[in-house]
């Protein structure tokens, strides 16, 4: 037993940081940083100080929704539908090759660097960036849209792609190579096979989240039930927003809901 | 008996299986035939798009970095909406969590309102959070902070709940056992066993935020998306190509200083 | 003193888990349940500190009845009942001492757990007992660093440091190798003694019960169906205690237990 006197034992818990200057310095920075962001943010306090007299006014005209231009509605909804297929369809097919330059046990350097960059690019910008831009160069309406979310779908599915092309089983190659098969029959009968479960699954998340980014897209002018979303709010028509918003959410429910149950069945 | 030759052809797959393909391809084309053919699009356009995207990219050369200051700065007001209200939006997210998680929440209505909050976030974009807020607020950077606080909020909360469903529920018997109460079994048992996934979860967020404070300006909510819809406007085209390859340089930072603080915490 | 008087747990409308259980355990004694599993032991112990919430039937510690308590009385109580568990059911993310505090969360407000600043007395006592079962010195590692063994000790100082009238034992011994298994049923044994609490003990390994307690009942399908010194317990004891299926039960209640022992 040890001999200790009984008053002269602390314990303290071990800080997450052991170096006490590193530990200080580091909330300090935080402090400071959060004090000079907060007051370097160009805030204009006079016309906030008018929000909640204008959210009243907003929400009271809100309610209820309106649903008496719902042929509208229905139409932008179904603009939506169609730019989200094309998009999906089209960004899956480019994918493939993009997936396959972007593969480092597939391609040779330069070309693995390319399709690297391609799909940072992709996936750096916001899809209303891209769209801002295209509908810029081809002007308003779902054409923008469906290119726009063409190389949305390209940022994402080329990435998990050409991952899962990084860790196929390297035998089955292997076994098709030796026995003389050209490069493409290679790639056609070795690495498709075990890419495609992989790709229907993507296919599904993408129509899934091409249907999400297109009613935003719409903000910008790039088609869709988010164009549609834009006009009520320029006009000022809350009801009619409040009404595209909740049909916005109950579509994007459902059709989460059904992916969902499909990627399980499939994956 | 012997097998005859039709028995022993080979084929692919199972007539049910090919049943299911067949039906998978037929729908496949019906929604693209249908898309196709019905969306409204001007087919002259679309065949002109490519000249059109190669003239506006010539346009954008040499970018113009003759306004840096003035992009840098909007560069920082971005990050600070961004990395504000994540903050905000991971300290209000707790308690949402906490009643949207089955072996906490104190009773069934709670529940459901958690649950409630959780989807009606989520389902709203940040954009169409910020049309809002733009409204109620005018346009400026606390639009921007609060709406994206207001999409975070679902996204966090969701997976910190789900992370609070999965915890091992021993040490919580075993502290309940000791006659601690229920605040303190929350500290002592639940806490540390969501903290790993709190802190990935946060970080993840913060790099999503970071992305999506880059369109807020295109809705007046502040940020670098101000700068761009200015230029955008004015056909200033080569100041759009420096203000994309700020916004690149930012989000690639971002990734990876939140890939850096992810493999630090683990 | 733990009295255990006609003790009934039932889940649902099912067969009863505990069916009219009666026991008594004097301070000092060191007692074993053994049992097939299913047998109930376990539902026994967690019905004493009401994990598991009895269904009727009484059950008094050192003369306070446990089953009618209300929630803050209950917290109260529980403080004066120690568990140890098969699973050890450490925080693993938490160091060993704020593990060891946790026996102790029942009695500091609110402010000293939250900010790790527990009571000068309670440290001091925290770093008596680690010594005492030799964890001392990994007061400052986290819990999911250690081996089994030092880990079910952790879990003993932590129900200790609630200064316990009785200790409960969950399989204590289960998830550990033979030798610290021994180590383990060692320092149950004489904390008994030291402490003179009544200790309850479940337990698979019949070897180490007969070895280690002065005291074995045997469970049967949720009745105690032998009660006496470990070499009472022969083949035939055995044979009652481990054999048959709830149904051979349910067609010859009470015809095998001649043998049973009750008080």
């Amino acid at each position: 037993m040890s001999t200790a006197t009984p008053s002269s034992r602390h314990w303290r818990k071990p800080p997450f940081i052991t170096n006490p200057l590193l530990r200080w310095g580091i909330l300090i920075g935080c402090v400071v940083y959060a004090v000079w962001a907060l007051y370097t943010l160009p805030f204009d306090w006079a016309r906030i100080q008018e929000g909640m007299s204008r959210a009243q006014r907003i929400f009271s005209g809100a309610f209820p929704p309106s649903f008496e231009r719902s042929e509208l509605l229905i139409e932008g909804l179904l603009e939506s539908f169609k730019i989200a297929i094309l998009a999906t369809l089209l960004g899956l097919a480019l994918s493939v090759p993009i997936a396959f330059m972007a593969a480092r046990n597939i391609a040779a350097k330069p070309i693995y660097l390319l399709g690297r960059g391609l799909i940072i690019t992709a996936r750096s910008f916001h899809p209303v960036i891209v769209a801002i831009l295209f509908v810029k160069a081809v002007g308003f309406g779902p054409i923008a849209g469906v290119l726009t979310l063409t190389i949305y779908s390209i940022g994402f599915v080329a990435k998990m792609l050409a991952e899962r092309i990084e860790e196929i089983d390297w035998g089955q190659v292997e076994a098709l190579r030796s026995s003389g098969t050209r490069y493409v029959a290679v790639l056609q009968f070795a690495v498709l096979p075990q890419i495609m479960p992989r790709q229907i699954g993507l296919a599904m998340y993408q129509l899934d989240s091409n249907l999400r980014a297109s009613a935003v897209v719409g903000i910008v002018g790039a088609g869709g039930i988010g164009a549609t979303l834009m006009n009520a709010f320029g006009r000022y028509d809350y009801a009619f927003a409040l009404a595209i918003t909740l049909v916005i959410i109950a579509v994007i429910l459902v059709v989460e809901a059904i992916s969902g149950r499909i990627r399980r069945n499939i994956w | 008996m012997k097998p005859t030759v039709a028995d022993r052809a080979w084929s692919r797959y199972t007539s049910r299986q090919r049943w299911t393909r067949l039906a998978i391809t037929a729908t496949v084309v019906l929604a693209v035939s249908w898309s196709l053919s019905t969306i409204d699009i001007i087919w002259p356009w679309v065949w002109d798009a490519p000249a059109q995207i190669g003239d506006l990219f010539s346009r954008m050369v040499p970018p113009d970095f003759s306004s840096l200051d003035k992009i840098v700065w909007a560069l920082i007001e971005t990050l600070n909406i961004a990395t504000i209200a994540t903050f905000i939006a991971v300290v209000v997210s707790l308690p949402i969590a906490y009643i949207a998680a089955q072996n906490t929440t104190p009773n069934r209505a709670t529940l459901w309102l958690g649950r409630f909050i959780l989807v009606s976030s989520r389902s709203v974009n940040t954009l169409i959070w910020a049309l809002l807020f733009v409204a109620i607020f005018g346009p400026g950077v606390l639009a921007g902070i609060i709406a994206i606080m207001f999409r975070s909020l679902g996204f966090l909360g969701k997976l910190i709940g789900e992370a609070i469903e999965e915890i091992d529920q021993r040490p919580v018997e075993a502290l309940e056992a000791t006659g601690a109460s229920h605040a303190k079994v929350v500290l002592y048992a639940i806490v540390p066993q969501v903290i790993p996934t709190f802190f990935a979860v946060s970080v993840l967020r913060w790099d999503i935020n970071l992305r999506e404070s880059t369109v807020l300006g295109l809705v007046g909510a502040g940020g670098i998306g101000v700068i761009l819809q200015g230029a955008i406007n004015t056909l200033d085209w080569r100041t759009v190509a420096t203000v994309l390859i700020a916004i690149i340089v930012l989000v690639i930072a971002g990734e990876a200083i939140a890939a850096w603080l992810r493999k630090k915490a683990i | 003193m733990l009295r255990i008087t006609h003790l009934i747990k039932r889940y649902g409308n099912g067969e009863p888990v505990l069916k009219d259980l009666n026991l008594e355990v004097p301070d000092e004694s060191l007692v074993s349940i053994i049992g097939a599993s299913g047998a109930g032991k376990s539902t026994l112990l967690r019905c004493i500190n009401r994990l598991v919430e009895p269904t009727s039937g009484s059950i008094e510690l050192n003369g306070q009845e446990l089953t009618t308590l209300k929630r803050d009385e209950l917290r109260k109580s529980r403080r004066r009942i120690g568990m140890i568990f098969q699973g050890f059911n450490l925080v693993d993310r938490l160091t060993v001492m704020e593990n060891v505090q946790c026996g102790r969360l029942g009695y500091i407000p609110y402010w000293r757990a939250a900010l790790r600043r527990y009571p000068a007395e309670d440290i001091e006592r925290a770093f008596h007992l680690m010594e005492r079962v030799g964890i001392a010195k990994y007061a400052n590692k986290r819990a999911d660093e250690l081996s089994g063994g030092e880990r079910q000790r952790v879990g003993v100082v932590r129900a200790l440091m609630q200064n316990p009238e009785i200790l409960l034992a969950d399989e204590p011994t289960a998830s550990l190798d033979p030798v610290s298994s021994r180590q383990i049923m060692e320092l149950l044994q004489n904390l008994a003694d030291e402490l003179k609490l009544p200790v309850l003990i479940n337990i698979h390994n019949v070897a180490e019960a007969k070895e280690f307690t002065r005291r074995i009942v045997g469970m049967r399908f949720g009745r105690l169906i032998f009660d006496g010194k470990p070499s009472d317990l022969d083949d035939d004891a055995m044979d009652a205690v481990y054999s048959g299926t709830p149904s051979d039960e349910r067609e010859d209640t009470g015809a095998a237990f001649t043998r049973a022992v009750t008080q």
